[in-house]
């Protein structure tokens, strides 16, 4: 990509990892220490009392098991680009990005469904408790949309034949990143799960 | 200027090609929106230089304040406008005075202009590299922080004010707008800023340490790395994992500010009527921040460890003592940085049991403190000392990190910080030995690497005189302020006349602020000199300093690239001076071992 400089590659590389993968390791442990900050941060406010107890809402384990299946469509768009089975890679891809979407709505409908439990982000009758689990999902949204933005950027390069077994970078990072994205939530929600 | 053209693609690259390749950038590609690093680090020095400035100028009027709080000041109405009523200051803006001046001293001044400066204009020009890992973030990262910087430049000159809470914005204070009017419009273009500002140092730090792992030359392994890279790197580490937190605080006082959510707020009167807020935790905003705010003033101090470093052993013509020791103190220093934040909070109510633990973690610090001051002075110890300009700022570096570090054992601790809490006392600790210490480290750097930026060396002569009055400005304002803190004399107060036992050091006051103007004003001479030079300076040599790093074996004015041929190979650490045999009194770190047969050790025999 012509982001990296010229320099890299002109002479052997140190650690054997592209940059710019290298790179996205530094940010998404940088991503890391955010929720770090919101998980202890709940668990440390928690303690202290003056915590409202709710039920999740149910949709989040549908949700979860749309990103987890998202992952795997993502991993498979991987090996079909390595393979060079391009029709795959796309289906795969678009697949992806659909699942992607949906868990979006997904959660969007469970802002609904805690909305209709008067468990509100903010306002006069608003708690931390409820608060803490818009931020949790809300940042991590957030951050699944800039995925999702990858995502696309990375199909339309497969529309222009740009994905294939000797150009991977671009498909690599993002299947870093979206692994990251779904992993992240895998333990956002067994994290309020068990903090519950 | 010789320059080599970095951006053509890797397949049609050749080495011996080089030279052949210019590529015409324009104005703005070549100045403005670089993507060289050396430009970037220009800016970013610019920017450091501008906020240095306004910040001391800051100080400069609180310090009137506090020196003649009898006095009126209506010669300031020019400047201030409506915030000197009747020839007075108003006391809330003497509140946002204060806070902008930590705002930005600590953030854009001593992280953005130094870590942005040197991380950016070092670390390829050291380890060999043409550039930053990514041009493109690097670029990105001075342009977040130069929005970040007009927000928080703006929030100045609004009519209710700057933010007013204190730089480390401690909520409720900060988070309702009726409570102050620094908590209003002023303190929601801070936390934008300091949003902003965050980007822009993780898209850094994520070069800076992607850089040092993956582009070094040929040879330079990370035992061969001159200590300003190891201090760059570190720096950004701790960035790395600190500056997120502060975000993730940022955000949520931003959603109890704007949204109303009650993360940090409960349980709060108004004039006398309740707020609907219930169920935040004040403290726990508290516990977020340090955990930012300790390893932030370890990413304020520990690029000037390397760069005074590099001065002390280049200057001293002795190899730097304890290289490994160095690494191993700022590696301690920085793991330690991320457990000892609690120490800030000895006095909200926690746990003693749990202030013991942060008591001794805390102290533990001065264990590689220590080693690294002990190494400094054994570095000088029988040296061939040249008091250069730089040399002055880093031996004096060390006397300021040795009297400010002193105070932080025995602020460490918990029993002593109840009495010096809030006190001048913690004012002298903190900048003795993070803020005139690190700025100390940034001229020290500033007058040594002039002439690789810039192609020119700076003025030796007006260097002494701004490094004596300084130096001396620095020490008469700190030094009384411990006595003040050890009497009680608390920290933040806009006026302290209505207090009995305070009045007797009215005196001491006014000495303190005459000693800051002169600081502040031996600034100018400063910054006339380095204006100066840039333009009309003596002509630098390739190597002025002899010293042995890799920048210095770059043509005078590096290009885009920095080598115009091939990058130069490592073959040994960067701190051989004065070695017994050799013809001169420092080897090159590009110098092989087979061409300095007579001053090889024995082990180095197998290497030639």
């Amino acid at each position: 990509m012509d982001m990296v400089a010229k320099s890299f590659g002109e002479d052997e590389n140190t650690v054997g990892i592209h940059p710019l993968k290298f790179s996205l390791w530094l940010i998404i442990i940088s991503i890391i220490m955010m929720f770090a900050a919101f998980t202890s941060a709940y668990i440390v406010r928690r303690a202290e009392g003056n915590w409202l107890e709710y039920d999740l809402p149910n949709i989040l384990l549908i949700n979860t098991v749309l990103i987890a299946l998202s992952s795997v469509t993502m991993q498979l768009a991987h090996n079909a680009a390595a393979k060079n089975n391009l029709s795959m890679l796309r289906m795969m891809l678009f697949l992806t990005f659909s699942l992607g979407l949906a868990f979006l709505v997904g959660q969007w409908s469970a802002w609904g469904e805690m909305v209709d439990n008067n468990i509100f982000f903010g306002g006069e009758t608003s708690n931390p408790a409820g608060s803490f689990m818009y931020v949790l999902t809300g940042v991590h949204g957030f951050h699944l949309i800039t995925g999702l933005i990858y995502l696309a950027a990375v199909i339309v390069a497969s529309l222009k034949y740009k994905v294939h077994s000797k150009k991977m970078l671009r498909i690599q990072l993002c299947t870093i990143y979206w692994h990251f994205l779904g992993g992240l939530w895998i333990y956002l929600y067994i994290f309020l799960r068990i903090n519950h | 200027m010789s320059s080599t053209d970095i951006s053509i693609n890797k397949d049609v690259h050749h080495a011996h090609e080089e030279h052949d390749h210019h590529h015409d950038q324009n104005f703005f590609e070549k100045y403005i929106f670089s993507q060289d690093h050396k430009v970037i680090a220009k800016q970013f020095l610019f920017a450091g230089i501008f906020w240095g400035f306004v910040g001391g100028f800051l100080s400069v009027i609180f310090r009137l304040q506090l020196g003649w709080p009898e006095a009126t000041f209506t010669f300031l109405e020019p400047i201030l406008g409506e915030w000197i009523v009747n020839g007075k200051l108003d006391s809330e803006f003497y509140l946002a005075l204060v806070t902008m001046h930590g705002t930005i001293m600590v953030f854009f001044v001593l992280t953005a202009g130094l870590s942005g400066t040197f991380s950016n204009f070092l670390i390829p020009l050291q380890i060999g590299a043409r550039d930053m890992a990514s041009g493109f973030m690097n670029m990105l990262s001075f342009w977040v922080f130069f929005l970040s910087s007009i927000i928080m430049f703006m929030s100045l000159f609004i009519e209710t004010g700057p933010a007013g809470g204190g730089w480390t914005v401690y909520p409720p204070l900060s988070a309702l707008p009726q409570a102050i009017l620094g908590s209003g419009l002023g303190m929601t273009l801070w936390l934008i800023s300091m949003a902003l500002f965050i980007v822009s140092q993780l898209l850094g730090g994520v070069n800076y340490i992607t850089t040092v792992i993956n582009l070094r030359t040929r040879g330079m392994s990370m035992t061969k790395l001159p200590l300003t890279i190891w201090a760059f790197f570190l720096t950004a580490i701790l960035g790395l994992l600190s500056f997120p937190v502060l975000l993730s605080a940022a955000l949520l006082l931003i959603f109890d500010r704007s949204f109303g959510t009650s993360f940090f707020l409960s349980d709060i009167y108004i004039a006398g009527e309740a707020l609907a807020n219930t169920g935040g935790s004040a403290i726990l905003f508290q516990h977020l921040f340090w955990f930012l705010g300790h390893p932030e003033v370890y990413i304020v101090i520990l690029p000037t460890f390397g760069i005074v470093s590099e001065v002390i052993a280049t200057n001293s013509r002795k190899p730097i003592f304890g290289y490994r020791a160095m690494i191993g103190s700022m590696l301690g220093i920085a793991i330690l940085s991320f457990v000892v934040w609690a120490h800030h909070m000895f006095v909200t109510g926690m746990n003693p049991f749990l202030g013991s633990v942060f008591m001794f973690l805390t102290l533990i610090i001065a264990v590689p403190s220590a080693v690294k001051v002990f190494n400094w002075i054994a570095t000088l110890w029988r040296g061939n000392i040249r008091f250069t300009a730089a040399m002055m700022f880093a031996i004096a570096f060390v006397s300021l990190f040795i009297s400010g570090g002193l105070t932080g054992i025995i602020l460490g601790n918990s029993s002593l910080d109840i009495q010096l809490h809030d006190t001048y006392f913690v004012i002298a600790h903190f900048h003795l030995v993070m803020g005139a210490a690190a700025f100390f480290g940034m001229f020290c750097g500033i007058y040594h690497w002039f002439p690789k930026m810039f192609g020119r060396m700076m003025d030796e002569k007006l260097g002494f005189v701004h490094f004596w009055l300084t130096f001396l400005a620095v020490y008469l304002v700190f030094m009384p302020m411990h006595y003040l803190g050890i009497a009680g004399f608390p920290r933040r107060y806009y006026s302290w006349t209505g207090f009995e036992a305070f009045n007797m050091f009215a005196d001491m006051n006014s000495f303190i602020s005459i000693a800051a103007i002169l600081g502040f004003t031996a600034q100018f001479i400063f910054l006339f000199n380095f204006i100066f030079s840039i333009f009309k300076g003596r002509r630098a040599t390739a190597n002025p300093w002899h010293s042995n790093t890799l920048e210095w074996t770059t043509p005078v004015n590096p290009g885009h690239g920095n080598w115009p041929g091939e990058i130069p190979t490592v073959y040994r650490w960067p701190y051989d001076y004065s070695k017994p045999g050799a013809v001169e009194d420092y080897i090159p770190q590009n110098v092989p071992f087979s061409q300095t047969q007579s001053s090889n050790l024995p082990h180095e025999r197998d290497l030639e």
